[in-house]
């Protein structure tokens, strides 16, 4: 039996479709009214893609089309289905889905992962699947017993009659293949979940990456596959003008170098005598007009943007008119940031004549397919993409270059070409986290009440940078000001701006949490700076400000409880404390720091309190707020990109740091009871920590930290 | 050819000797749980044993493994600290997206064969030279003192 649905817009879900598995399982499906129109012009079966399998043996198979970079994905879609089917969880395995629309992204519209969307975008499509599989073995079932459907009930992979007689779903598979999928099917109530929302389901990813059989993109050897690095421009925007590749084609091993848009490609025999070969290439490069560029002058570029403001991206009350009692101003700035996955960016691509096969750890497969068939010069059906395990993704690896330099290669040589990131091209690949100069205002009332707020963002766009969306009319770009223009607190005046900036023309992308990131980190450190100000406690100063929003005000009251907010702490010992709202969930945290003689800050412990709605897994829930406070206290402390001479300063570990077992502070993360909608889960965690630990520095040193990163 | 012993078999490959053990055993061998991370013993990822010592292979050169015993990932379930690491490493889920963990496994295993009851301190030093992007650290301190909990009941 297989399970699938023929659209992915949410309207369309009627169009679930059941078909029979070779051998006698059931499969439930998508199908495309598109396709289905031309099938049945053609006089054949609809072509359906799988999203569930039931086989005879009782094995249930979940087709997924999202890529598992470590939130959890492939545990949590299948105990989606799982729930609604009343599957036997130790049944259930998971697969990865081929390149397919019928696996798009509903929020996106793309099979794409990211924003934090995949539970949020799938919690109903996913139940409806496993719904519809149930409704049909019941159907079966009765069938079968020449008894009343309503007579029967499910449980743990059964169909059970009040008789008590019972058939497993593999017995009845076969036959409940031949019934026509039912069209309205009634969802569980969340009080009847027994695997949704409930602790102690594991994930289905775990004995694989315990043993070192999970393949990953990397882990990919085809016949005649040869290895590629590039020699990319020193400096971005530069160009190769002149190469001499003897001493590199004499190093033993290496087959081939190419030039290539982006940049001077050594192809070898493995990597070793690959990367041999691009040490010793001899090249003249033309850098560009980025030849001169300096961290400092960015910064002086964005602080002129911010300084001069920009489009308005919202203003309630009139914050020139505004007359506070007091009024404090300061510039913030965040640093450009590289994503560094701990697998370096790689593809494998094989371009065959009239097709292409990708193997790669890919956030954007949908994308992909159109691009890479442009780049093939192929149809997009003749691109076949195949997901591997991805050793982090945290957006980077939503971005193309990997997948369009291999099968560029792949189609000038004519084989199976593995193109490999150093981990120095990796970290110097550009695609960074904008760097951002945000001004910002605020004014208190005679009594100490926040009065006005106004921001004045300077930074690159992302939009316009992703190539595939536009600076809306306004010219805000969203990510840009996600994390300030949505200011939560009650202030009657209130001014966003934003100055597009984009020193360089860098390449620049999605990171964790996006605009969050760093904005989050200029509004929840200026509210304390005005908390401060109004000589108010931090915590109930934004509580006070956050009357009108009770799921923020939950999160950071569960935080503050749970941290023991206002209690002692032992000698040394600070408080700071954030609360964010971002990609559906809000999560408050309270981050315990020291600081040493020396300056250097010592985070203790975390205490979060996350509001995402009803859970699929809440154990994966908590480790995902956990790693985002990894991720986002990372780049805090140590976290930055510069540029001197046009070239990145930073190359590898020793110089772009990572936080360690040593530095890593105990986490305690609280989930708030919810019967709302799901939130996201695998981003929201990351942007309270930078404000949260700074915050605390200042409770311990009275010195406010107004740029990133801390150790800076 | 240099000859060298892994996961208990003898394995032979034509490669230069200077050449980084860790790219014999993915490129040449196809051991692909050992990985790639950053190239300069910076982060941990391609840990193996060499004569049951814990050591970087992208730093290591093939000669230094010349008629040794190395054990991978994939071989380290075969000793008894490495199969009581696996073991607490699946109960306590510690994996996300699953890179760094043979590495973590490797180094782990190392630290248990010499030491069946490590502290924090212990556990510090031997995994600290590990980095994991995800920020599973708490949990493989709670896997290392759950799996040394078992090796020293064993």
């Amino acid at each position: 039996m297989i399970v699938g649905a023929k659209q992915v817009n949410t309207s369309r879900r009627e169009f679930l479709k059941s078909s029979a598995m070779a051998g006698g399982g059931l499969i439930i499906g998508f199908t495309f009214p598109g396709t289905t129109r031309l099938a049945q012009a053609a006089g054949k079966e609809a072509r359906m893609s799988a999203y569930l399998r039931i086989a005879p043996n009782n094995d249930i198979t979940v087709v997924c089309g999202l890529s598992e970079m470590g939130q959890g994905v492939h545990t949590a879609i299948p105990m989606l289905v799982a729930e609604e089917l009343d599957a036997d969880w130790s049944r259930v395995r998971v697969e990865q889905a081929p390149v397919d629309q019928a696996f798009a992204n509903p929020i996106f519209g793309m099979q794409a992962t990211g924003g934090s969307t995949s539970v949020r975008g799938h919690w109903e499509p996913m139940r409806k699947a496993g719904a519809t599989a149930r409704a049909m073995l019941i159907a079966a079932a009765a069938d079968t017993w020449k008894a009343d459907a309503a007579d029967c009930r499910t449980e743990k992979g059964m169909v059970i009659h009040k008789s008590g007689k019972k058939l497993s779903y593999g017995r009845l598979a076969e036959k409940a293949a031949k019934l026509t999928p039912p069209k309205d099917v009634k969802l569980k109530d969340p009080a009847q979940f027994n695997l949704l929302g409930k602790s102690g389901t594991k994930r289905l990813d775990t004995v694989a990456k315990s043993t070192g059989k999970a393949k990953y993109g990397l882990d990919i050897y085809l016949p005649g596959m040869l290895t590629a690095v590039i020699a990319y421009p020193p400096v971005p925007g530069g160009k190769a003008v002149s190469v001499n590749d003897a001493k590199a084609k004499a190093v033993r091993g290496v087959r081939q170098v190419v030039q290539i848009p982006a940049g001077v490609a050594v192809l070898a025999d493995g990597y070793w005598a690959a990367k041999l070969g691009r040490d010793a290439l001899e090249i003249q490069w033309d850098h560009g007009a980025n030849a001169s560029l300096s961290s400092e002058g960015i910064s002086k570029t964005l602080s002129a943007g911010a300084l001069a403001g920009g489009a308005v991206g919202r203003n309630e009350g009139d914050f020139k008119a505004a007359k506070p009692a007091k009024r404090i101003e300061a510039e913030y700035e965040a640093p450009y940031l590289a994503h560094s996955c701990m697998e370096p960016l790689n593809c494998t691509a094989w371009v065959r004549k009239g097709e292409v096969e990708i193997w790669a750890g890919t956030q954007s497969q949908g994308p992909a397919q159109g691009i890479l068939s442009q780049v093939a010069g192929v149809v997009p059906a003749k691109v076949k993409v195949n997901t591997m395990y991805l050793g982090g993704g945290f957006g980077r690896r939503f971005a193309p270059d990997p997948v369009i330099g291999a099968t560029v290669l792949s189609k000038i040589t004519g084989k199976p070409v593995k193109l490999v990131y150093s981990r120095e091209d990796d970290t110097r690949g550009t695609f960074y986290r904008p760097a951002s100069v945000t001004r910002m205002t605020g004014g208190l009332d005679a009594n100490g009440g926040a009065m006005l707020f106004t921001a004045s963002v300077a930074s690159p766009s992302i939009m316009e940078g992703s190539h595939f969306m536009k600076l809306p009319p306004d010219g805000v770009d969203e990510f840009g000001v996600e994390g300030i223009r949505d200011c939560p607190y009650d202030i009657p005046n209130l001014h966003v701006e934003y100055s597009r900036q984009e020193p360089g023309g860098l390449q620049v992308w999605f990171w964790r949490s996006v605009g969050h990131s760093q904005n989050s980190f200029f509004l929840e450190s200026f509210i304390d700076e005005l908390a401060h100000e109004a000589g108010k406690d931090p915590f109930e100063f934004r509580r006070s400000l956050l009357g009108k929003q009770p799921r923020y005000r939950g999160a950071l009251e569960l935080a503050a409880e749970k941290a023991d907010w206002g209690k002692p702490l032992p000698s040394g010992v600070h408080r700071g404390i954030a609360v964010v709202f971002s990609f559906g969930s809000w999560c408050a945290e309270v981050a315990e720091v020291s600081v040493g003689p020396d300056g250097t800050p010592k985070v203790h412990r975390v205490v979060a309190a996350v509001d995402c709605g009803m859970t699929v897994n809440p154990d994966i829930v908590k480790r995902q707020i956990e790693s985002a406070v990894v991720y986002g206290l990372t780049a805090a402390l140590y976290g930055k990109i510069t540029f001197k001479d046009g070239r990145v300063e930073q190359s590898n570990f020793h110089d772009y740091r990572m936080l360690r077992m040593n530095e890593m502070p105990k986490v305690e993360v609280h989930i708030v009871p919810s019967r709302e909608a799901p939130g996201g889960i695998g981003e929201p965690g990351t942007p309270p920590i930078a404000p949260a630990v700074a915050n605390a520095i200042f409770a311990a040193t009275g010195k406010r930290i107004r740029k990133l990163p801390i150790l800076g | 050819m240099v000859s060298f012993v892994v996961n208990g078999k003898t394995r032979s490959v034509d490669a230069a000797p200077d050449t980084p053990l860790l790219w014999v055993l993915r490129d040449s061998l196809h051991l692909t749980g050992t990985k790639f991370g950053c190239g300069i013993a910076q982060c941990g990822a391609c840990t193996v044993h060499l004569d049951g010592q814990p050591v970087r292979s992208c730093s290591t050169p093939l000669s230094a493994a010349s008629g040794k015993k190395v054990t991978t990932v994939e071989g380290i379930g075969a000793t008894r600290a490495g199969k009581a690491v696996q073991a607490a490493w699946i109960r306590h889920d510690v994996p996300q997206c699953g890179y760094c963990q043979s590495g973590q496994i490797m180094s782990a295993s190392a630290l248990l064969a010499k030491n069946r009851a490590p502290t924090d301190a212990d556990i510090d030093e031997a995994m600290s030279g590990n980095v994991c992007r995800c920020g599973t650290y708490n949990q493989i301190r709670a896997a290392i003192k759950d799996a040394a909990a078992n090796v020293k009941g064993a």
